[in-house]
């Protein structure tokens, strides 16, 4: 516990290709065998942090860099990025682009083969690195036949089967659902006591991270280490929000209701946080004080699917018998695993695919025989990545792109590009390449592109998969101004919190199956749907239990309406 | 959903399986350059023989390679029509003599030299590509790269090729995303549409195509850097198998393959067998 296997000292670095430094004047000692988790907004540079440290920095990636890191033992700038990838095991973001053998067994076996180890050896220990991580029976499998959460599973053991000394996370969670989520940090937790690696995770997820406990949370901010402390010292003060971290939602509820957490209370983690008598009593009141609001006036139904089947292959149904109807100006949330049917779902509605049975109607007429751009006038489709959407360089061209194909007069199209491009923040930048936004921004051309041919109702796939706090707030606060401007918004999403928030109702999809249709707040508070949709409950369902509050989703719905109150007057 | 590729790896329990990769490769190369050499008809039957037999020891079905069979039929096809519209006479030149068939028009006849001139080149055909077609259907790909690796191809190289294979049914994925998020916004791509709209529209499918190809290849050379890829000027398979009986055997019989044919076709001072003289 005396020498820092990680050590930064006095450390600045600046990319070629920025006017300033990422990381200013760095000073962090890390033990081995401690597990830290490194926290910040977007663009506070924990990501350039991470790359220092496991070498990408500057052997992919290159710049200056002040000051001095060791690792391991070695200077990391002198030594080469092979040399520290001996020492420090990096498992990056996306499960698919890491993926680099045919089957498992070779993808575990990659750093292998790399350093000529002879292959019996090889084939001993890229068994016993995949019986760490349990997945021996799928040696023989392609990517392609994996889960998400298998296939990090796999980049795991291939850089387990080095005996690295570091496991270095960089946002583990971004690209799994729920559930797998949880049994991601599950397994960190796990192969960090059994083979007493010192692990740094990189998330801004910091509730699905302390699921599992850490021994010290850094928090960045502006390039800078804003605290370095224990989580329960943390979780007490108001650095988090300072910084645009989401806190644990508990945590918000607690301080709402009065309750003064601090360290001694051991707040990170619902289940064992101390709660005594006078606290539960808070909590109580303050959720009998909370007026609920008066629901939303009915209104017609906009969007109806009606016994709808499908597959992909005859003998593989993705989609059995849905029926549900969406109410105009309705704010939904479609959840459940990877592989429930949710996209496909999406691609039914907006006629990409054919349903084998069953129809859509629109406003009570039936649309089975409308092609996809007949549909596009009035159902805009948004998908999760804006560069797989964006075919112009310039803003403006790309949010004009599907008023000129309809053959509209030049001046009328610029009118309403102009009008849309209003409505979504960006006229200031209409002039601008599409390359100098960011990725938020991004996404908001995407919309305003959809969003420029007058559709009723817009369909999202995760619109804010990757995205920290501020940029989640951001996007999610300009699609709720869309919603009360009468847009009916259907997401499809992972994120529970997005779902509690925005959407008062969820439809939960399990198997091909919608197996629930109801609010999001009954939705998280009901284990065995939970269990089913691969979803997580959510911590507010725990406090609440833990007050003895009844019923459990009636508290979540009051903190939800309570917290938008705080955050849109901030009393 | 659409990962069906034109060539790809048919597992099966045979013979021609289980022999290593490199076995096939080298197989592949010496059949190939004894058919490309020799036009004689007697050595091209013997070939064509072994080419049918190694085919159907594989247990792979005709109609599962139906695409490249046809492909090949097309191409011969032309080959033929194209030999004989420039250069009618060619059969005539090469066995130096000249049997008359019948006159079209012009300088076109048809003369039994020219016929057999044909049947030959059909026959060379006829003989490399079931072998060819072989390779690459009984060939797991995971060992393609090794196999390369083994005959002296640097292993980066053997990679490259390994990983483009990897990502072909990610990029027909992402194509198909993109080009119906492009139709969604009215942009005419669909089967019923104008094909001139449809080809001038896929401009726009091209930009995010490349872009996120892009991403793509940022992150795998990513992990594969940290995960040592380059560090040294050998490395290890785990796919690669020893060599069996089988392999030596059959690396024999293509070198003695290449040498009989070899043999045979200059043992007279030409290439071609004259049955006209």
């Amino acid at each position: 516990m005396n020498t820092p296997i990680i050590s930064f000292r006095d450390f600045t670095f600046q990319y070629r290709a920025q006017a300033r430094p990422t990381l200013y004047n760095i000073n962090l000692d890390i033990y081995p065998g401690e597990k830290i988790l490194i926290a910040g907004p977007s663009g506070s540079g924990k990501s350039t942090l991470a790359s220092c440290v496991n070498g990408l920095i500057p052997f992919s990636y290159p710049g200056e860099s002040t000051g001095q890191l060791f690792v391991d033992g070695m200077e990391a700038k002198k030594e080469s990025i092979f040399q520290l990838s001996k020492s420090v095991g990096t498992v990056l973001q996306d499960p698919d682009g890491q993926f680099i053998g045919l089957t498992v067994a070779e993808d575990i076996a990659f750093a292998l083969e790399n350093d000529c180890v002879p292959q019996a050896e090889m084939h001993t220990a890229t068994k016993r690195a995949a019986a760490l991580v349990d997945v021996e029976n799928h040696l023989g499998y392609a990517p392609h036949e994996l889960s998400g959460g298998q296939k990090q599973r796999v980049s795991l053991a291939g850089v387990m089967v080095d005996d690295v000394k570091i496991l270095l996370f960089d946002e583990p969670l971004a690209n799994l659902d729920p559930a797998a989520g949880k049994q991601t940090i599950e397994l960190i937790d796990r192969i960090q006591k059994e083979t007493d690696t010192t692990v740094l995770i990189i998330e801004h997820r910091l509730e699905d991270v302390l699921w599992r406990s850490v021994d010290r949370i850094v928090l960045m901010d502006e390039g800078r280490i804003a605290a370095d402390l224990r989580p329960d010292e943390l979780l007490s003060g108001d650095l988090l929000t300072r910084t645009g971290i989401r806190e644990p939602l508990y945590l918000t509820a607690l301080k709402y209701a009065g309750v003064d957490v601090t360290p001694e209370k051991k707040p990170a983690h619902p289940e064992t946080l101390v709660l005594d008598e006078k606290d539960q009593e808070l909590v109580r009141s303050w959720f009998h004080s909370v007026q609920a609001p008066p629901p939303p006036a009915a209104q017609a139904p906009l969007l109806e699917v009606r016994g709808l089947n499908f597959g992909y292959t005859k003998d593989r149904t993705t989609l059995r018998d849905i029926s549900f109807s969406i109410r105009k100006g309705e704010m939904v949330s479609i959840v459940g695993r990877n592989g429930a049917g949710k996209s496909t779902l999406s691609k039914l509605i907006c006629g990409f695919e054919t349903p084998d049975s069953g129809s859509v109607f629109l406003d009570g007429r039936d649309i089975s025989d409308d092609n996809i751009r007949t549909r596009a006038r009035r159902i805009g489709y948004v998908m999760q990545n804006p560069n797989q959407m964006i075919s112009k360089t310039m803003i403006f061209d790309e949010v004009a792109l599907g008023l000129v194909q309809s053959g509209l007069k030049p001046d009328e199209v610029r009118a309403r590009v102009e009008d849309t491009l209003k409505i979504c923040g960006l006229y200031p930048f209409r002039n601008w390449p599409v390359s100098a936004l960011s990725f938020g921004q991004k996404k908001r051309v995407t919309i305003a592109s959809v969003l420029a041919l007058g559709p009723e109702i817009i369909i999202l796939d995760e619109p804010t998969a990757g995205q920290d706090f501020r940029h989640y707030t951001e996007i999610m606060e300009f699609l709720r101004d869309l919603n009360a401007q009468g847009v009916t918004v259907l997401m499809i999403t992972h994120d529970m919190h997005l779902m509690l928030e925005y959407t008062p109702r969820a439809l939960v999809f399990s198997s091909g199956s919608l197996i629930a249709d109801k609010s999001a707040a009954e939705v998280l508070c009901d284990s065995d749907l939970v269990e089913r949709a691969a979803l997580k409950e959510t911590s507010l369902f725990t406090l609440a239990t833990r007050c003895g509050i009844e019923p459990p989703e009636q508290f979540v719905q009051r903190f939800i309406d309570y917290d938008r109150e705080v955050r849109e007057h901030g009393c | 959903m659409a990962a069906n590729t034109v060539l790809n790896y048919l597992p099966r329990k045979s013979m021609v399986h289980e022999l290593t990769g490199t076995t096939k490769l080298a197989f592949f190369l010496l059949f190939t350059f004894a058919s490309m050499i020799t036009y004689d008809t007697r050595v091209l039957i013997g070939l064509m023989v072994i080419s049918f037999a190694a085919f159907r020891v594989s247990h792979i079905k005709l109609r599962e390679v139906r695409f490249m069979l046809v492909f090949m039929l097309v191409f011969l096809i032309l080959n033929d029509v194209f030999i004989y519209l420039f250069n009618p006479e060619q059969g005539v030149e090469i066995y130096g003599t000249r049997h008359v068939i019948a006159t079209l028009f012009w300088r076109y006849t048809i003369t039994w030299e020219q016929l057999f001139y044909t049947f030959n080149i059909s026959l060379k055909y006829f003989v490399a590509l079931p072998i060819a077609i072989l390779f690459i259907s009984a060939t797991n790909p995971s060992e393609f790269a090794a196999s390369l690796n083994k005959i002296g191809v640097s292993y980066r190289v053997g990679y490259s090729v390994s990983i483009a294979l990897r990502y072909i049914p990610d990029i027909q994925r992402d194509y198909h995303s993109i080009s119906q998020a492009q139709q969604a916004r009215g942009v005419e791509l669909g089967k019923k549409e104008k094909l001139l709209a449809r080809m001038k529209n896929s401009v726009n499918i091209l930009l995010p195509l490349i872009l996120s190809s892009l991403a793509r290849i940022d992150t795998i050379s990513n992990a594969m850097e940290l995960r040592g890829f380059g560090k040294k000027s050998k490395r290890t398979w785990y796919v690669q198998r020893p060599f069996s009986r089988n392999d030596y055997l059959v690396l024999a019989f293509g070198v003695l393959i290449l040498v009989l044919s070899l043999v045979i076709t200059f043992w007279d001072g030409n290439r071609f067998y004259n049955p006209f003289v």
